[in-house]
């Protein structure tokens, strides 16, 4: 029910709409309840309303986490480091 | 797709489930809640459990507001239907929870009843508009994600003075269903029903934002993370709920940082408030009755309010006797624990609630976990066997 999907803006409407780009589907969605969305962020859609945006940052950042985890596993000692890593 | 494929890496999460296995502590148990239906459907779909240590138990919570939904509400919007021909617009999840009278609501429109499955509120709104000489209905269910494009339907409803479109509400909170979960006798007094730790919500968050979790972190010295729907995002938001459990710290955590904010979407909060306020209380399935868990619609808008504008009342009505649905939303009982499960409740004729969004618990473990409970045999080893009696 509180399915939500990110999705890329590719084109602002008039009346706070947008068109969106869900790898390659598109649809028109509200942007009312996001209303500083620019072409090119990625909107959190939900019933056909963006409800919030993807920081790219923090996404690439919990990304990064998961790849230390990986790089950190066979050099560290776990418990200690990860926690400073968090 | 871009946020979604990189979260669900196969190889990441072996590697994190790793992670989680050199860090538990042998001699201690780890039971998390996921509160989220989406929580639950990603851990069964994407096989997290069989990910796990024996000693880190997920259980799963009541966040499937389909699933809470009590049949009575459902009754409201069939008897709207059938007995005074309204046009009744709805999310298709409503469509199969069953009802009073062997019916649901996709029955009912078998017998001639007006319903319509929309994709979102202004859908609902829009055919409101195009069939002018009608009464149109549209039943409002979810959590704090789906709440605020209900709101603005309403809002414009009302800017644009359309009178014959009104709301059915009973759209719920889900802090107050945490509070109620942690105050009930299972966990306080009884302990069947053991909790060390919330995976939070991750959609409700980005509404809500993480401060509204700060209380249970300090207040029942419960840890939160706050995680989103992907698997990956699941194993690390447990990894995380581990090491807090295992420091002794109880607070607030945010895994799910490129959507949610401490604060949350204030311009969204600013408009439910606006148009909604607290409900006295409100009847959850499973729960039961749970004070300042629920909306209303605002005096304000009473004109475009369906329980006022048709004198509605709310009548309770108890659960097929024998199903667990009750018992599975508090997660003193699994899905394989009830009878009716994988029989003759089935997502393809669901007696209970559970079984009917992809996000009830039943219906996940149905989908993708039913088999690991039935023992296996081998097949050689029983052929032998029976040859030789």
């Amino acid at each position: 029910m509180c399915l939500a999907l990110p999705a890329r803006v590719v084109e602002l409407l008039p009346k706070l709409r947008a068109i969106v780009d869900l790898g390659g589907v598109r649809k028109e969605v509200s942007i009312d309840l996001v209303d500083d969305a620019q072409t090119d962020d990625y909107v959190i859609v939900h019933v056909g309303y963006a409800i919030g945006k993807i920081d790219p940052e923090e996404a690439q950042r919990t990304l990064a986490l998961f790849a230390e985890l990986s790089a950190a596993q066979n050099t560290l000692q776990p418990s200690q480091n990860m926690r400073e890593m968090l | 797709m871009k946020y979604i494929d990189e979260f669900r890496d196969g190889d990441s999460a072996r590697r994190i489930a790793a992670k989680i296995a050199a860090e538990v502590r042998p001699d201690t148990s780890y039971s998390f809640m996921e509160f989220c239906g989406g929580h639950t459907h990603a851990i069964s779909r994407y096989g997290i459990t069989g990910m796990l240590p024996p000693n880190v138990r997920m259980i799963h919570g009541p966040g499937c507001p389909v699933c809470v939904l009590p049949i009575g509400r459902i009754d409201l919007a069939i008897s709207l239907a059938l007995d005074r021909g309204v046009m009744i617009c709805t999310y298709g999840d409503t469509m199969r929870v069953p009802a009073s009278d062997s019916l649901s609501l996709i029955k009912a429109k078998a017998r001639g009843a007006d319903i319509r499955m929309v994709y979102s509120a202004h859908d609902a709104l829009t055919l409101a508009e195009q069939h002018p000489d009608r009464e149109v209905v549209f039943l409002a269910i979810g959590f704090e994600t789906t709440t605020p494009p209900t709101a603005l339907v309403l809002r414009d409803a009302k800017a644009r003075d359309v009178r014959n479109f009104s709301v059915l509400c009973c759209h719920v909170l889900t802090p107050s269903a945490i509070t109620h979960i942690l105050e009930s006798a299972e966990v306080r007094q009884l302990g069947t029903v053991p909790i060390d730790g919330f995976i939070g919500p991750a959609h409700v968050s980005i509404v809500i934002g993480s401060q509204p979790y700060e209380h249970f972190a300090e207040e029942y010295r419960k840890p939160v993370v706050i995680t989103g729907f992907e698997p990956l995002d699941v194993m690390q938001g447990i990894l995380m709920l581990v090491r807090q459990v295992n420091a002794g710290r109880a607070v607030v955590e945010n895994e799910f940082s490129r959507a949610v904010t401490p604060e949350g979407n204030l311009a969204a909060q600013k408009l439910v408030s606006q148009v909604f306020e607290l409900r006295e209380s409100f009847e959850w399935r499973g729960l039961g009755e749970v004070p300042y868990s629920a909306l209303k619609i605002r005096p304000e808008f009473a004109a475009w309010d369906a329980e006022r504008k048709f004198e509605l009342h709310y009548t309770s009505v108890p659960d097929h006797k024998q199903c667990e649905c009750g018992a599975i939303l508090r997660g003193v009982k699994r899905p394989a624990d009830c009878k009716l499960f994988g029989t003759v409740c089935t997502p393809e004729s669901p007696m209970g609630s559970c079984m009917v969004s992809n996000e009830g618990a039943c219906a996940a473990h149905y989908s993708y976990g039913r088999f690991r409970d039935v023992a296996r045999v081998d097949i050689a080893q029983a052929a032998i066997t029976s040859i030789a009696k």
